[in-house]
């Protein structure tokens, strides 16, 4: 049951095969039986999950369910749950229990789908391999001894795992596509502005984007489907019809133009993992597309620029985190001051509290023209490429991370050895662009994913480019074997 | 430039967070190698770039100013670490 697409366990559901109270209890088993190996799941919300599903078995029975009613899912823990905790895997917001939904969470209730629970991440997703959570490290699924990825490595872990059927994950500097790629999984990360950050804790505003981390790009377009659209309540949203993902996910791609940035395959990448994905374009190439050697001479500035912005942005938004409204509070606080200092310095962890550094010196007084102001006008400069680049092509490919998993602790004593993780995928996020991860084979065992970055509001474009290499290729479908 | 001892305690109280005496070495160490790594921008030619805040260059949008909201005091400060009476307590701030 836990190897169907959405498609097929919706069939299922509709024809009375299996009820919503017994598929979610399939998952809630397998979640009961890996959790403790994995970490996946920092909150596991059974008895929600059951109700919503009998709620769900009562809309299949007369009728009134939609495509994906009964189909149950997991949320990363930084969407606010109403009635559950949701702590963005922190310390700072281990007994928050959110007062209101996020819209994404609104949106994926009213479609009838069951909560299973809410997975882990680094904390405020901050991180590139899941050892930042307050929780505790995720384990990969394809080697526990390995990293899932990050931010969403829990989601990632718990779809590889196949401990949910489809999952949500969040990207503000590739924290759904190199997860996804970690743990060969298809994840998408929409334009900015298509699916509305509501409710969705803040980390960088002008960068985060919730998106789908699902079993195919099949399966990712049904949740887009949910997913996307103009929300009022988010100051950012777009304001934009959202197409029907599953409509074109069939087209031919005779006649694609796909760039190939030199950048993407020089120094840095491993070579197992460059010839993994040059095999994956040389497919494309056979389905009809053209391939085309482009420069985006920017990219260099991407990790730089990310550091100044990020920071920026995050040291703002986390400054609501102040023991007053709630969150963690010191103990026996002498006055105000030391109030904000210790709950803060008790509540961050420490990945959280140098970037909160970092941005708070960018941002002080005498240094926003040489940090932040700089960092906007590169941001410029790599939008900038993309967009010449998009003239000659319609999409543009390459590896989604430097490298296949890698071990826990390899990259936790150089911050800067972190975020060079997240080489190819930060760039997209500066620009705005949807970017996705698909699978598209293995090194010794281990996953590697090829990214494809389209311009905006390209996703079902992206999507049905997935689809088509995932009609004539099979390794989304591989499971690790400790879990099949 | 680099960041001392100092310097990095000014950063945390700028940014209201406690840090031990005995951290503060290795903050100064990881936050000038981020700073290292952020200085690479100053090589690059802006001449002239309009600063990007928003990737869509969208403007923020305004809406008609009337209550949207109704009052969720009681939600909110359920959560909240302590209150009294309708109100959020902090230790005593004026004399």
């Amino acid at each position: 049951m836990h190897n169907k697409s959405l498609s097929e366990l919706s069939a299922a559901l509709h024809n009375s095969e299996i009820s919503s109270v017994e598929l979610t209890q399939h998952y809630l088993d397998r979640i009961n039986q890996h959790n403790g190996t994995l970490n996946a799941f920092i909150t596991v919300t059974e008895e929600r999950a059951l109700e919503q599903a009998k709620v769900a078995d009562k809309l299949l029975a007369e009728n009134k369910a939609g495509v994906l009613t009964g189909i149950p899912l997991a949320h990363k823990d930084i969407f606010c749950t109403k009635g559950v905790r949701t702590s963005c895997a922190s310390k700072m917001l281990d007994k928050f229990i959110a007062p209101y939904d996020a819209t994404v969470v609104e949106k994926i209730d009213q479609a009838g789908m069951v909560t299973l629970g809410k997975t882990n991440m680094d904390e405020f997703a901050m991180g590139s391999s899941n050892e930042t959570s307050w929780y505790g490290p995720v384990k990969n699924p394809w080697d526990t001894d390995r990293v899932p990825g990050g931010s969403s490595g829990g989601s990632a872990a718990a779809m590889a795992a196949r401990l949910a059927p489809v999952a949500t994950g969040t990207d503000t500097g590739g924290s759904i596509r190199q997860p996804s790629s970690l743990c060969n999984l298809t994840g998408l990360k929409p334009t900015y502005g298509r699916v509305s950050r509501y409710g969705m804790i803040a980390f960088a505003s002008s960068l985060d984007q919730a998106g789908p981390m699902a079993n195919s790009a099949e399966d990712a377009a049904w949740l887009m489907n949910v997913m996307s659209g103009f929300d009022e309540k988010d100051s950012t949203s777009v304001d934009r019809d959202v197409p029907d993902y599953t409509a074109n996910l069939n087209d031919s791609l005779e006649g694609l133009t796909i760039g190939l940035p030199k950048e993407y395959f020089g120094e840095g990448l491993d070579p197992r993992v460059a010839a993994t994905v040059e095999a994956a374009i040389k497919t494309y190439e056979k389905m009809g597309a053209t391939l085309k050697e482009i420069t985006l001479p920017n990219t260099g500035l991407a990790v730089p620029t990310y550091y100044v912005v990020a920071p920026a942005e995050c040291s703002s938004n986390l400054s609501r985190m102040d023991g007053v409204r709630f969150g963690h509070r010191a103990e026996d606080p002498k006055d105000l001051m030391d109030l904000y200092t210790r709950s803060r310095g008790e509540g961050f962890g420490e990945e959280v509290k140098r970037r909160i550094m970092i941005g708070t010196y960018a941002l002080s007084a005498g240094y926003y023209d040489a940090y932040y102001l700089k960092a906007q006008q590169c941001r410029r400069l790599i939008s900038n490429d993309f967009q010449e680049a998009f003239k000659e092509v319609d999409v543009i490919m390459g590896p989604t991370a430097t490298n296949p998993a890698f071990r826990f602790g390899e990259k936790t004593d150089d911050p800067v050895a972190m975020y060079l993780e997240d080489i190819y995928t930060i760039n997209t996020n500066l620009a705005g662009l949807p970017g996705m991860s698909i699978p598209a084979g293995f090194v010794e065992g281990l996953p590697v994913g090829l990214q494809i970055i389209g311009n905006y509001f390209d996703e079902a474009r992206l999507l049905n480019i997935g689809h088509r290499y995932q009609q004539e290729t099979d390794w989304h479908q591989r499971i690790p074997d400790a879990f099949k | 430039m680099s960041l001392d001892k100092h310097d990095v305690e000014k950063i945390a109280h700028l940014a209201r967070l406690s840090i031990q005496e005995d951290d503060i070495p290795h903050y100064a160490r990881d936050l000038n190698n981020i700073l290292n790594l952020v200085d690479q921008l100053s090589a690059a030619d802006t001449n002239g770039i309009l600063p990007m805040a928003h990737p869509l260059d969208a403007h923020q949008r305004l809406r008609p100013d009337t209550v949207t909201e109704i009052n969720h005091r009681e939600a909110f400060q359920a959560i909240a670490p302590k209150t009294e009476a309708g109100v959020y307590l902090v230790p005593k701030v004026i004399e």
